[in-house]
């Protein structure tokens, strides 16, 4: 597929491929985070036919509906490249020995042989914590290890 | 002195029926142009409400318009984007301003104006009206269009000659000799070379200037340092005699990226307000008396400018692989003129020029405002009529089987 690629200069970026039922479809990505989903006319290839405006959230979701089953795939890729290994979420219960205590403390790693990779506290994922992040009760912490390894990091946050 | 009282009331009255006469546009889908500067026209003197107390402060206000009309010009494109636009649409952009300042130069030298008015009305015809046609390309849904680049780096080349222009425009109003007007204009030029490198080597640090990444952004902060930073240098501008609108245009270079963006959000209402004050001034400077005398070579350099513009788009796109009807696409999009050829105007009407270049200046945008939009919208029923009218002028036995 030929995507090209041309600036506008003060209004931001065109991207336009053909398909392969012949017809012609872009994307103009605004500087102010819009994109407009362009769809050539058959009859005049220098024309839009039709252009929607969406706002960055839109743009999101058309983005997530076209991109799902991709990412879906790219998933099941990953964990068959990493044959063996599992990600793992362990929540920090109120009576935790850690909780209210660095990541640093645990020594997950040295102890147990699996990776913190990423803590999600009210919603939201925080990636790569730091040593010196704090754990709160109800934190849930990501672990990628073996079974065994992951498994070994659920009793020490939970027993110390 | 005037009392507050007075000033409130008459500076309320007009910011109002600027709002109401803005919304009447965007109901028609025209631009606001050409009514503040009806409305600038109705008040004021000969017009039918005179102001006395607000005047000083439009006038200052006026000044504000034109250097953050610059000012978000300059934030518009970026350096790399004006060097590109120069590398590969130098000729498009020689034979848009030689084909478009033709009109004005030869109307200003035929009513006998001399040769300084000659330069204005150049200036004034050449320069299409970026905000417009920006304006007008997203609303038709024309962003995707292949002719729409071609179009946009056009308007950047004009971009870029206003930044030459403006310097050497100002140093002939203000009467200097030789000697004295080269060397402003050589300060200029280097100004602008100058800033030009900065922004492409050093953007950053022009950028901390107004923003520093690390703390969150924070729009009150950026709106006072862009906006000081702004003023400051129009004012080191208008001090070394440079023209404090090219100043603000130069610091809108400079400032690129993110903050670029983010300083044109925090300052585009900004902008608006103090454009239609400035659009305003203009119109109060203009006797209404002198618009209808100004008419008729108004109307003809409408028409010149409408034809010179369709050309040039024409051959821009064609020069870009566009067919047909899309080079005439590019070619009405260019046609409308407004808020640069009212700055060019503003800068010769208050150096004392000639007294009927404002009021056809002033004639010439408000045709060009309202054209400009129109010509976009219907220049594709247009072009299809004509053809249509063409072919069927042929005899059938004449046409090509790939014509039926």
């Amino acid at each position: 597929m030929d995507l090209e690629e041309t600036p506008l200069p003060g209004i931001g970026l065109r991207h336009d491929f053909s398909t392969r039922s012949g017809r012609r479809l872009g994307v103009v990505s605004r500087h102010d985070g819009r994109r407009d989903l362009v769809i050539y006319d058959a009859e005049d290839p220098d024309a839009s036919r039709e252009s929607i405006t969406l706002t960055p959230e839109e743009g999101d979701v058309l983005s997530e509906l076209l991109g799902a089953p991709h990412i879906v795939q790219r998933l099941a890729d990953i964990s068959r490249a990493f044959a063996g290994l599992v990600g793992e979420q362990i929540e920090i219960a109120a009576g935790s020995p850690y909780a209210d205590r660095l990541l640093a403390a645990t020594q997950a790693r040295t102890r147990t042989g699996a990776s913190i990779v990423a803590v999600v506290r009210d919603h939201q994922v925080l990636a790569s914590p730091r040593p010196d992040f704090r754990f709160r009760a109800g934190d849930i912490v990501v672990v990628v290890g073996t079974p065994e390894n992951t498994a070994a990091v659920g009793r020490l946050l939970r027993d110390g | 002195m005037h009392d507050t009282a007075t000033t409130f009331l008459e500076l309320g009255a007009v910011l109002f029926v600027l709002g109401v006469l803005g919304h009447l546009a965007s109901r028609v889908a025209i631009s606001p142009i050409p009514l503040y500067l009806l409305a600038g026209l109705a008040f004021g003197h000969g017009g039918v409400i005179p102001l006395g107390a607000s005047e000083e402060f439009i006038e200052i206000g006026a000044e504000i318009g034109v250097i953050l009309l610059l000012l978000t010009l300059g934030l518009e494109y970026t350096a790399e984007e004006l060097l590109h636009g120069l590398r590969r649409q130098a000729p498009a952009g020689a034979l848009d301003l030689t084909l478009n300042a033709l009109p004005g130069v030869v109307a200003a030298l035929v009513l006998g104006w001399g040769p300084l008015a000659a330069v204005v009305m150049g200036g004034v015809t050449a320069i299409s009206s970026s905000g417009i046609i920006a304006k007008v390309l997203g609303d038709l849904g024309r962003l995707g269009n292949r002719e729409t680049p071609v179009v946009l780096s056009v308007l950047v080349l004009e971009d870029l000659a206003m930044a030459v222009y403006l310097p050497v425009l100002t140093a002939m109003l203000a009467h200097h000799t030789v000697a004295r007007g080269s060397l402003t204009v050589a300060v200029a030029l280097g100004a602008l070379v100058l800033v030009l490198y900065i922004a492409l080597k050093h953007s950053e640090k022009v950028t901390l200037l107004v923003y520093s990444a690390r703390s969150d952004r924070n729009d009150e902060v950026l709106l006072l340092r862009s906006l000081g930073l702004t003023l400051f240098v129009a004012g080191v501008a208008q001090r070394m005699q440079v023209s404090a609108a090219v100043g603000a245009f130069l610091v809108g270079i400079a400032l690129s990226g993110p903050v670029a963006e983010g300083a044109r959000e925090v300052l585009t209402p900004l902008r608006d307000l103090f454009a239609a004050v400035f659009f305003v001034f203009f119109g109060l400077q203009t006797d209404p008396v002198d618009i209808p005398p100004a008419l008729l070579t108004a109307s003809l350099l409408a028409i010149a400018g409408v034809i010179t513009k369709v050309a040039t788009g024409w051959w821009a796109a064609r020069r870009a692989g566009i067919a047909t009807m899309g080079r005439f696409r590019a070619g009405a999009a260019l046609v409308a003129r407004g808020e640069f050829s009212i700055v060019i105007a503003g800068l010769a009407v208050a150096a004392g020029v000639n007294p009927r270049l404002g009021p056809l200046a002033a004639c010439y945008v408000l045709l060009m405002a309202v054209l400009g939009p129109l010509a976009a919208r219907f220049v594709e029923p247009i072009v299809r009529t004509v053809r249509n009218w063409w072919r069927s002028r042929r005899p059938p036995e004449a046409m090509t089987p790939r014509d039926a």
